[in-house]
């Protein structure tokens, strides 16, 4: 993979060359790093800002997503009430609610964390119900006739086969979270890498632009694998299993 | 002839179904057991009126065809589905609400995909909130009798559908319950798997003196296992005959050429072409 985005990268500096287009358009890599290199240190502090708002907002997501998730599959009245409202809602275009969060939590960091949970909630949450409520009836009358219930049920069957579900609703809300941050900070902001990244724009510094978006995947991309790294510490059995499959797919 | 006799007789009362019942509390009691499923609004009579007791240590094969109810009998015998009117009870005990003491065999495996096989067998005593490790050794013997302990490590998927199969058996038998229920254990089975199975289910039974009541769609299966082979009619199920297969044990290999197989699988099959389960011209 590293091997493709080098090559990637040496075909991008031939083709800027060899066809002279004007940097302002589309800079040569060899550019966007001596450019990065040179302001690392304003990138670095916005960076910093940003990825506080997406992990604030991602580790609220969580805790408030698996919670309701958990009501929501043992509970008829809150899967019967809440439920339902939180599904509609997921509905409306979240992105569209930005401009009125700045009016509700003025331009700081609150309404940034709020787009943040907002957007990767409703994966987790919605993966979460599926996984604690999809159990095989013949394993649940099994378990049945063994008279376990309460907590020992749910931590040695419903807990380990809600847990695939829960890290697919994890995974995409982790990758929802960057996007989530960067667009509070378009609409109103004084620091952030989408603020940063308003300010290259404007002044057609494209090269920055770039190392901009480059920094921020590279934000995204490392939640994702932090994630997927606790998949497969959690559940290897359920990793492995992809893996065959995919393995299986491919042959 | 001489060695196995068959004895087709009418659905008997429940009083003198099993040998030695009166002396003896029975394993499983079911009189005058009926069910009702309403869905949408129409009502099904899926059981009507099943008298059956089963003794102790006493192997009874429930056959019928598809939709007769006999799954839905095992499971009221389980606790697992409420009786709409009638009376259950297990080792005496009524039955209101799941039993514990017995342990259950479905078509399907239903193993735990994250677990490997020994702790999938563990995980019965688990539940039970037993101690697990006091068992562990047990569990190795039992996978050792159903020929799995080289696979102690390895995890469902990675086994066959036989082997999974095998897994759930030793599951359903690490607490020593005194009763085993079996819903077509090998209804998803290929036959040459199956019949191997069938072999081996009989030896493990004749070494455990378990009751065992096996519902199943197989005609050869049910006379090969049971010492009672209980026919069921189309919905709404009843029961049509019991018929007795007195065949020595162990069956094994090749029970199909005792002499007393055949009238007993006949004895069946004369039931389902009266019935309108079965249709065809003889040989």
């Amino acid at each position: 993979m590293v091997l493709a985005f080098l090559a990637l990268a040496v075909i991008w500096e031939w083709a800027v060359e060899i066809f002279a287009i004007k940097e302002y358009l589309l800079p040569p890599p060899s550019l966007v790093l001596t450019e990065f290199l040179k302001r690392a240190d304003v990138i670095g502090l916005n960076a910093i800002t940003t990825t506080n708002e997406i992990l604030a907002g991602y580790a609220l997501a969580v805790a408030v997503s698996i919670p309701l998730a958990l009501a929501t599959a043992y509970s008829r009245t809150v899967e019967e009430s809440l439920y339902p409202v939180v599904v509609f809602l997921q509905i409306v275009p979240k992105i569209a609610v930005a401009p009125l969060f700045i009016i509700w939590f003025g331009f700081g960091f609150a309404p940034k964390l709020m787009l943040v949970f907002l957007l990767s909630f409703f994966p987790i949450v919605v993966s979460s119900v599926m996984g604690f409520k999809s159990l095989d009836p013949d394993i649940s009358d099994f378990a049945r006739t063994t008279g376990a219930g309460g907590w020992r049920l749910f931590a040695t069957i419903r807990l380990p086969q809600a847990l695939p579900h829960i890290f697919t609703g994890l995974k995409v809300g982790a990758a929802l979270s960057a996007t989530a941050a960067v667009v509070a900070e378009f609409v109103a902001s004084d620091r952030g890498l989408g603020y940063l990244l308003l300010q290259y724009n404007g002044d057609l510094n494209t090269p920055m632009v770039f190392a901009t978006i480059i920094v921020l995947s590279l934000i995204g991309l490392a939640l994702y694998y932090a994630v997927e790294l606790l998949e497969r510490l959690v559940i290897p059995w359920h990793v492995s299993q992809q893996a065959a499959q995919g393995g299986a797919a491919l042959a | 002839m001489s060695r196995a006799t068959v004895v087709a007789s009418r659905a008997r009362p429940a009083q003198d179904a099993a040998p030695g019942a009166g002396t003896q509390v029975p394993a499983i009691g079911v009189s005058s057991a009926t069910k009702r499923f309403s869905r949408d609004g129409m009502e099904t009579l899926a059981l009507d009126g099943i008298d059956l007791t089963v003794a102790r240590g006493e192997f009874v094969a429930i056959v019928g065809p598809s939709g007769c109810g006999k799954s839905t009998l095992l499971r009221m015998v389980a606790g697992l589905i409420p009786a709409t009117s009638g009376s259950l009870a297990v080792s005496g005990q009524p039955v209101a609400g799941p039993v514990t003491d017995l342990g259950v065999v479905f078509q399907s495996p239903t193993l735990l995909d994250w677990r490997t096989i020994i702790d999938n067998v563990l995980v019965q005593v688990q539940l039970r909130g037993l101690p697990v490790e006091r068992y562990r050794d047990k569990a190795m013997a039992l996978l050792a009798q159903v020929g799995l302990e080289e696979f102690a490590q390895r995890r469902p998927r990675e086994l066959s559908g036989g082997m999974r199969q095998r897994t759930a058996i030793a599951r359903a038998l690490i607490h020593d319950p005194p009763l085993l229920l079996m819903d077509e254990p090998f209804g998803a089975l290929d036959a040459l798997t199956r019949e191997q199975m069938r072999i081996d289910l009989e030896a493990l039974w004749l070494r455990s003196q378990k009751t065992v009541l096996f519902v199943t769609h197989s005609i050869d299966e049910a006379v090969l296992l049971a010492d009672r082979v209980v026919v069921m009619t189309p919905r709404p199920g009843r029961i049509d005959r019991v018929v007795e297969v007195a065949l020595p044990r162990p069956r094994g290999l090749d029970g199909r050429r005792l002499p007393g197989f055949a009238p007993a699988a006949d004895a069946i099959t004369e039931i389902f072409l009266a019935r309108g389960v079965l249709h065809g011209t003889r040989a």
